[in-house]
């Protein structure tokens, strides 16, 4: 594309409104503004220039601030809805998810549902137009940073006299013998840490320029942050495994590919109490036990290599207690304490019983988690355990069970005897037993249970963390930059006798001005006027209302 | 240690009201007030206001320390706490603002709106709370209070666009935006209206027991210390001589919040019919007077400029403190909980109003609105996602 040359000798790309150097309007329309248009310098955006093949209309779309301040509307909108009723992600229920919008929200669970609102931050929608916004990011801030960093660059100190005229804070006055005042302005600039610049009388002073990388620092934090986010789903970089561990059991973490394992000595619960102070004692008889502690302590191991089938050998790594805010930590795992199950039923002992004598015959211990078949009591007596329901139900007259946590164990024994050689078969649930083959000799009486506590742990593996933290630090940083700084600039112009003194600024223009009259104060140089009030004012008198200020 | 503690959020209040006074009494002194650099000196009384502020300020700083030192943990762990100390970030905010700007029409503004926090977080139970395990760790001082501060900050904005829209709008204006603004001071007088009802009632000391079924078909009993409007689930009233409900709520919904809503919103009317009757005027007019003379522009960079200096300072509290925090306390950073989803609709918000003002520039009154519509996100977020929507919610 041709490059326009401007009568000040620079040669600016094609599309460029003001030049890069003076300041001098390129493009004819803007010479009928009183006021220029100062976003980006006027510089040559790609977006503005060409318009042509689907590339550039793609290009020009996500430039648009329009668009992208439309994009995060909407996403603001839709998740605003995701929170009218909670997420199928949070709930933990039993029944299907349908089902449970519709019982406990009637028609608009069911409404909410069908829409695809309970499960709204993982729906294909929703993640596109996140990943809409960060396209637009990317092209927009290119669109914008490449042309507004080489204007900023080629600037000259010495500007056309069109361009002050159209600056919003602007004066001339005709002065002679203006050495000593401008002096004394150079100081206060300098003063004010202003970085002055002076070409034949002409003065460039400028404050604050790095303050408009800022806004294109944080979009590229937020395009790492999201990067961040997405890697999760690639291989390798992510582990979400759940840990149900009973206290005395040892077992292979899951997501390690068995090479930690980790040993549960024992959960514990606790509750505040009196002993934690006086000042809790109004709260605590209000709301009754509050939850001190959840915490498990556990021993980490590490296992030697071995051959499939084997036993691996375990090293000790280190004890820990795992407590709620303080995972264990180690290789690139983290492990949580998330959850419990407090006594829940281990082992249930029976006694071999003759139902009319009381006599026993030895006791058998199930363990439910690992039900043996066969238990022999020695001297021709033995129990088979033909079947174990874990929560026993009967559907349809057959026994049958719901889940298999052990919540209503119920048993079918097989009891062998030297007398009833053949066995008598006894049906053994909690409260109850049925004796399906007709009245038997022998029963098995319930003797005790051994409960024990699980630990529900939540194993991490999570390498997009480093990527998401750089990404957060980065927007942190360019926001700062761009929020609290600003970039200002003042030139001074002397022609023909008459100075010209003309302000910048990208935000907070009234403190500018107010600056810039504290700048001029008591020398002869102009206080600058914000054109944009007076324009308003003579807008205002013109059609005869009150001027406002 | 508690009762001293209290007795000096008490002093604050006292200080605060005075302030207000004077704050008052230095718009009406100033002459070319807000204009040139040089004549925008403080008057006297407006110097005697910023020293009350001050007092006051230290004071409720001498109730947080207290109070932390009393419960052995950061005082942001209720209802109370977190809006006492919102009520402290929101003075230090406008100091902060005042510092840069010197207006003392922000004072007239912030300070009455301070008190009306104050005292909304005082109808909430005082008890000193013991922490849940999800809650010990010294990210809940850090998180909390960085997010209050960011919050606070950009309530300023709200304040300087009230400010802006109270003395832009009047009888000319268009009668829908005279509608909107008048809803603002309305939802105001509703707060307030909160506060007596809630005032007068624990005065008298009422209580009404109900029975009731809840979700899951259990009946248990609550007690309202309101009067009952709307009842729970399959009510049945315990206590003699109480009034009984008007209507009935579903189970699902949470009776007695509503009951409480509607209350305030009964109150409120009262109260903003009573003013209108009385003063017969539209209640912004009656702010007119004390906003003649400041200048728009210098109204509209106040606001502008809480939102740059809040937006980075609630992105690291209630975002990025947020996240580091979730991660170690919930296993993962983000689980779009509702206050974490609210928190980000927050954030998107301000993002919004900045793209808006930089690109399309929405200045002066559109900025005020959106002003506007981030304070009531704010409280939004402050009061319902804590009271309702996380009542919904299995929160851990
Ligand atoms: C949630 C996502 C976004 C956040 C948090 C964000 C944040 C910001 C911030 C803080 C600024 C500086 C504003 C100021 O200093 O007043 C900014 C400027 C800007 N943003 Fe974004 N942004 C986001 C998305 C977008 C999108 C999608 C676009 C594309 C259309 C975009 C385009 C711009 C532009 C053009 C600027 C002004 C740059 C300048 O004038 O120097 N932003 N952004």
């Amino acid at each position: 594309m041709e490059k326009v040359k401007c009568e000040c000798g620079h040669i600016n790309p094609h599309g460029t409104i003001l030049c890069e150097a003076c300041g001098k309007i390129l493009d004819e329309k803007m010479n009928q503004n009183e006021l220029l248009d100062m976003r980006y310098e006027g510089s040559a955006r790609r977006s503005q220039t060409y318009n042509k093949t689907i590339i550039d209309k793609v290009w020009n779309f996500f430039s648009s601030v329009k668009v992208g301040v439309t994009l995060i509307v909407v996403t603001l909108i839709a998740s605003i809805i995701g929170t009218v009723l909670p997420q199928e992600g949070n709930l933990s229920i039993q029944i299907p998810v349908n089902q449970y919008y519709e019982e406990r929200y009637g028609w608009f669970g069911k409404i909410y549902y069908t829409l695809g609102f309970h499960d709204l931050y993982g729906s294909w929608w929703y993640l596109l137009l996140i990943a809409s916004i960060g396209v637009s990011l990317v092209i927009c801030s290119l669109d914008r940073v490449i042309p507004l960093y080489k204007a900023l660059k080629n600037q000259k100190v010495t500007r056309n006299s069109g361009f002050l005229k159209r600056q919003r804070l602007y004066s001339e006055k005709q002065i002679d013998n203006t050495v000593g005042d401008i002096e004394i302005v150079k100081e206060r600039l300098t003063k004010k840490r202003y970085n002055v610049m002076e070409e034949n009388g002409n003065l460039l002073a400028e404050k604050g320029r790095f303050s408009r990388w800022g806004p294109y620092i944080n979009h590229i934090g937020l395009i790492i942050f999201l990067i961040g986010a997405m890697l999760r789903f690639a291989p390798g970089f992510y582990v979400n495994e759940a840990l149900w561990i009973k206290e005395g059991d040892t077992l292979a973490i899951p997501g390690t590919n068995k090479e930690y394992y980790l040993t549960n000595h024992q959960f514990i619960l606790e509750l505040y109490d009196e002993s934690d102070g006086e000042v809790y004692k109004e709260a605590l008889n209000q709301k009754g036990g509050v939850v001190k502690n959840y915490q498990s302590n556990i021993t980490l191991y590490k296992a030697e290599e071995s051959l499939p089938g084997e036993k691996p050998k375990l090293h000790k790594l280190e004890d820990y207690q795992i407590q709620v805010n303080k995972p264990l930590k180690f290789d690139q795992y983290a492990i949580y304490q998330s959850s419990y199950r407090l006594n829940e039923i281990a082992k249930m002992t029976f006694s071999l019983t003759d139902k009319e004598s009381g006599q026993t015959f030895g006791d058998i211990t199930i363990d439910l988690t690992n039900p043996e078949e066969n238990y022999d009591l020695g001297n021709g007596y033995h129990v088979e355990l033909m079947s174990y329901f874990p929560d026993f139900q009967i559907v349809d007259g057959e026994p049958s069970t719901k889940s298999s946590k052990p919540v209503n164990p119920a048993f079918a024994f097989k009891m062998v005897t030297p007398d009833k050689p053949q066995g008598e078969v006894s049906f053994a649930a909690i409260q109850q037993t049925i004796e399906p083959m007709g009245e038997n000799k022998y029963k098995m009486t319930f003797k005790s249970v051994d409960t024990v506590n699980y630990s529900g742990l939540t194993v991490r593996k999570d390498l997009t963390l480093p990527i998401i933290a750089l990404g957060g630090v980065i927007f942190l940083i360019g926001v700062a930059q761009g929020s609290f700084w600003y970039h200002r600039r003042i030139w001074l112009k002397q022609e023909n006798g008459v100075i010209l003194l003309a302000g910048h600024t990208n935000k907070n223009w009234y403190g500018f001005a107010k600056e810039i009259e504290t700048i001029v104060h008591g020398t002869k140089i102009p206080v600058p006027v914000d054109q944009t009030l007076l324009k308003e004012k003579k807008a205002m008198e013109g059609q005869g209302g009150k001027s406002v200020g | 240690m508690v009762e001293l503690s209290g007795n000096l959020l008490f002093a604050a209040f006292v200080f605060y009201l005075v302030a207000i006074l004077f704050f008052g009494g230095a718009i009406r002194q100033k002459k070319g007030l807000e204009g040139s650099p040089y004549q925008n000196k403080p008057v006297r009384s407006g110097k005697i206001a910023m020293t009350l502020t001050i007092l006051g300020f230290i004071s409720q700083l001498g109730y947080f320390i207290t109070r932390w030192i009393a419960a052995g943990h950061a005082p942001v762990s209720n209802m109370f706490e977190f809006i006492t100390f919102f009520s402290i970030m929101m003075v230090g905010a406008f100091i902060i603002i005042y510092s840069i700007y010197r207006s003392t029409v922000l004072g007239l503004f912030t300070l009455p709106i301070v008190l009306i926090i104050i005292a909304y977080g005082s109808m909430f139970t005082k008890d000193v709370t013991p922490l849940i395990p999800a809650l010990q760790s010294y990210w809940l001082p850090i998180h909390v209070m960085t997010t209050a501060a960011g919050q606070a900050i950009l309530s300023i904005s709200f304040i300087a666009g009230l400010i802006y829209l109270i003395k832009t709008i009047d009888a000319s204006a268009p009668p829908k935006k005279q509608f909107f603004l008048e809803m603002i001071l309305y939802c105001i007088n509703a707060v307030i209206g909160f506060i007596m009802i809630k005032l007068v009632f624990s005065i008298m000391n009422y209580q009404a027991v109900f029975e009731w079924v809840d979700k899951e078909g259990n009946t248990s009993t609550l007690k309202y210390t309101l009067p009952a409007i709307l009842g729970p689930n399959e009510w049945n009233l315990l206590t003699a001589g109480r009034m009984e409900p008007i209507l009935e709520m579903p189970a699902i919904l949470e009776a007695q919040k509503f009951n409480t809503v509607i209350w305030s919103f009964i109150a409120g009317t009262v109260l903003y019919i009573l003013i209108r009757l009385i003063t017969r005027k539209k209640a912004a007019r009656l702010f007119h007077p004390f906003v003649k003379k400041i200048n728009a522009d210098f109204l509209d960079e106040i606001s502008y400029r809480s939102v740059l200096i809040g937006f980075p300072v609630f992105t690291l509290g209630g975002l990025v403190f947020a996240m580091i925090w979730a991660q170690i306390a919930w296993t993962r950073f983000w689980a779009w909980d509702p206050k974490e989803v609210w928190a980000l609709i927050t954030w998107l918000f301000y993002a919004a109003f900045l793209h808006l003002r930089l690109s399309k520039g929405w200045h002066g009154e559109k900025s005020a609105w959106l002003a506007v519509i981030g304070f009531g996100i704010i409280m939004f977020n402050l009061v319902f996602v804590n009271l309702i929507i996380a009542g919904l919610h299995a929160y851990v």
